[in-house]
């Protein structure tokens, strides 16, 4: 060693250098680390922002839709009215329409406010009766017609307040902007106020927003969405009943039987694809296939999960490929090695190993499912559908709306109160996804693989 | 490499498995050139070999394991009792019950101790049962000589045991299924000494009843445990012999450069 340092040509010997002071290099090499973990902590920070912006704007404007102003009113059910004939033909009752319960609610407000001695200036029994909804002559047509036997007695309900009282007390409607909104006096702000502090008139939470169908355009109050979650419901079922059994025999046969040859490369390569096709395709193609030819009723859930199923289909296969995989080759030696046939070294042994794999991926396909909106316009899932489809099977058959259709859907309408409605049901759809994501989770933890 | 099959004579036993003029093709490589040998019932077989000689190969083939690689090609007979392994009226299934195997790595099922070996007999019908299949748990725990260690345990997971403890479980669930022939694919190479040692006296308990071939790495191994040995190299069967013979006068240069550490 000493020759050679000695030796003219030779490098300088290095100095010494010290462990306790950082050389040139060593000090751009953390700098350079300690940049990449800035950009790092940037990026994390920006996504967690734009979270936190969605979350806080979605749920501003969207929680206030699980509340909604009532009145309660004792409403006189008149058999003059409602059963003419006293009888209690159902034929008979059914004839009256909502026409005929109109007048009942407005009897029954007037009455109310003159035994509390409220009285606005300026403003007569037909305006006064303006504050309530009118979806609420129906619901009570509905409900007589449920109960019959209660015709003639007197009965307390708690009736809608119009959209734009409701407004009033949740912001959108302020003393100002009625003055000038043709469709709500400051007037009736007023009595909305004086029967509110009578106790009459308050906001609670509202449980039809999910249980109750669509409304038209002027009544947001009584807009729900139990149609369309309905609907979303029946399409899961579909895609789940349809997607998971054939997506997972077509993995399984890809996977541990195909041959590997050119025919299944081209199999392999077209459902990576698949996996990317846009969704509106899939519409086109459900609009051409099931709805055209198979002859398939429009707006059904039958025709929305068909079409689903075809856009996870793909999901499917890659995530139960790639958890089959991801089972060791060694299990399967071991299986065949004692005599196992092909079958049963699949099913006992790498199956249950790759299933958490397998339902994690479903749920993730199933909740991009039901996020999906573009196909589902397609097939006619847009339309207004206030009826309530039937119970499965013939339900799938029935038109239906779907939870991103509705959102969709409100956001259309000219009312400022829908508003508040899309973003209520954007609440429940994140919901649902939220739920079917640690659903997922658990799964994944509770069945992890040991080995 | 015909001449360099044994022509001493047979001393003890009956010709087992006999194969003749086996060749294996993965794709282009040729692997296995011309083998031929004869494998005597109640012998250890011990087949030495530097890596990629083959060996495992062949004791892949013995039980149609080959079979599962799309692009292994098998041609020559490998006969069992007289009965061609490769005819198109055997089930590989039934063959693989037949000859049992035991690999490389510790593999056993993600299942309880008792699963694990009750597997084989379970899906092919050996007990009637709870208590039968119970007994052939217990006896082939015995004969694995694992039973001491699990007993208490059987409902317990067979991947919470030691690496030893748990090559011992796979060849409890080898012999699980009676099989005639038990094929060892370096069973010792993840163990440590002690386990070795362990699983080496077992295989030569098992030769009381089985036809053991063994793969290994292990020169001494093969000369502890084997009765005869065949070396493999470069995809022929070089010589095969009385593992004495073999380790104290190879007739064959190759052999002894190989035994003495000079190739491979």
């Amino acid at each position: 060693m000493s020759d050679i340092a000695a030796s003219p040509d030779a490098r300088p010997a290095p100095e010494r250098s010290s462990l306790l002071s950082l050389s040139e290099h060593t000090k751009k090499r953390n700098a350079a680390e300690k940049r990449f973990e800035i950009y790092g902590m940037i990026a994390v920070g920006i996504g967690l922002l734009a979270l936190v912006v969605l979350l806080v704007s979605i749920l501003g404007n969207g929680l206030s839709s699980f509340r909604q102003t009532f009145l309660t009113l004792n409403i006189e059910l008149t058999e003059e009215k409602l059963d003419k004939s006293g009888v209690r033909d159902m034929e008979a009752i059914k004839k009256v329409s909502t026409f005929g319960y109109g007048p009942l609610i407005e009897a029954a407000l007037e009455r109310r406010m003159a035994e509390l001695d409220i009285a606005i200036d300026g403003l007569d029994a037909g305006d006064a009766a303006d504050i309530i909804s009118k979806e609420a002559p129906g619901q009570l047509r509905d409900f007589v017609i449920a109960n019959p036997d209660l015709i003639g007695t007197t009965q307390e309900f708690r009736v809608l307040a119009d959209g734009r009282i409701d407004g009033y007390y949740k912001g959108r409607v302020s003393m100002e902007s009625a003055a000038i909104d043709s469709n709500v006096s400051v007037e009736q702000l007023q009595l909305a106020e004086a029967l509110k502090d009578a106790g009459i008139l308050a906001t609670s939470f509202n449980s039809d927003f999910i249980t109750a169908p669509d409304a038209s355009d002027q009544r947001p109050e009584a807009a729900g969405l139990g149609v369309a979650i309905l609907g979303s419901l029946y399409m899961m079922l579909v895609v789940l009943v349809l997607a998971l059994p054939i997506g997972v025999a077509a993995s399984i046969y890809l996977e541990e039987f195909a041959p590997k040859n050119r025919w299944t490369d081209l199999i392999e390569v077209n459902i990576s694809n698949l996996a990317a096709v846009p969704s509106i395709v899939f519409g086109i193609l459900g609009l051409a296939i099931f709805i055209n030819f198979a002859g398939l009723p429009q707006s059904a859930p039958i025709v929305g999960g068909l079409v689903l199923t075809l856009m996870t289909l793909p999901t499917i296969i890659i995530a139960t490929r790639a958890s089959l995989k991801s089972v060791p080759p060694s299990i399967r030696d071991a299986a065949l090695g004692v005599g196992a046939s092909k079958m049963q070294s699949v099913f006992h042994h790498v199956l249950p190993l790759a299933a958490p794999g397998i339902l994690t991926g479903t749920i993730i396909g199933l909740a991009q499912a039901l996020g999906e909106t573009a196909p589902l316009r397609l097939i006619g899932m847009v339309a207004f559908v206030k009826e309530f489809p039937g119970a499965p099977p013939e339900g799938f058959f029935d038109p239906a709306s779907a939870l991103p259709v509705q959102v969709y859907n409100w956001t259309q309408r000219s009312d400022p109160a829908f508003v508040e409605r899309a973003s209520g049901a954007i609440i429940v759809l994140l919901v649902f996804l939220i739920v079917m994501n640690t659903i997922a989770v658990i799964l994944r933890r509770r069945f992890e693989r040991r080995w | 490499m015909k001449d360099h099959r044994t022509t001493e004579s047979e001393t003890m036993n009956d010709t087992k498995i006999s194969a003749r003029n086996v060749q294996v093709h993965y794709g282009d490589t040729h692997a296995i050139k011309d083998v031929s040998v004869d494998i005597q019932d109640k012998t250890v077989t011990a087949f030495i070999g530097p890596s990629g000689c083959g060996k495992s190969t062949f004791l892949r083939c013995i039980n149609r394991m080959n079979d599962t690689i799309d692009t292994c090609r098998v041609s020559g007979d490998i006969h069992i009792d007289g009965e061609d392994i490769y005819d198109k009226a055997v089930d590989p299934v039934q063959l693989r019950a037949k000859v049992g195997m035991v690999f490389q790595k510790p593999n056993p099922f993600p299942k309880s101790i008792y699963d694990n070996v009750a597997y084989g007999p379970r899906i092919h019908g050996l007990a009637r049962n709870k208590a039968e299949l119970d007994e052939i748990v217990e006896k082939s725990l015995r004969r694995a000589a694992l039973w001491q260690e699990a007993k208490d345990r059987l409902q317990q997971p067979g991947t919470g045991l030691s690496g030893g403890q748990q090559q011992r479980l796979c060849i409890a669930r080898a012999v699980a299924t009676d099989p005639e022939v038990l094929l060892m694919d370096e069973p010792c190479s993840a163990l440590d000494p002690i386990a070795t040692a362990q699983v080496e006296e077992l295989i030569d308990e098992l030769r009381q009843n089985y036809s053991v071939v063994i793969v290994t790495h292990s020169m001494q191994q093969a000369a502890r445990v084997s009765q005869r040995t065949a070396f493999f190299h470069l995809g022929s069967l070089v010589e095969f012999g009385e593992t004495d013979r073999i380790f104290t006068n190879p007739q064959d240069s190759r052999t002894e450069s190989y035994i003495t550490g000079r190739i491979g």
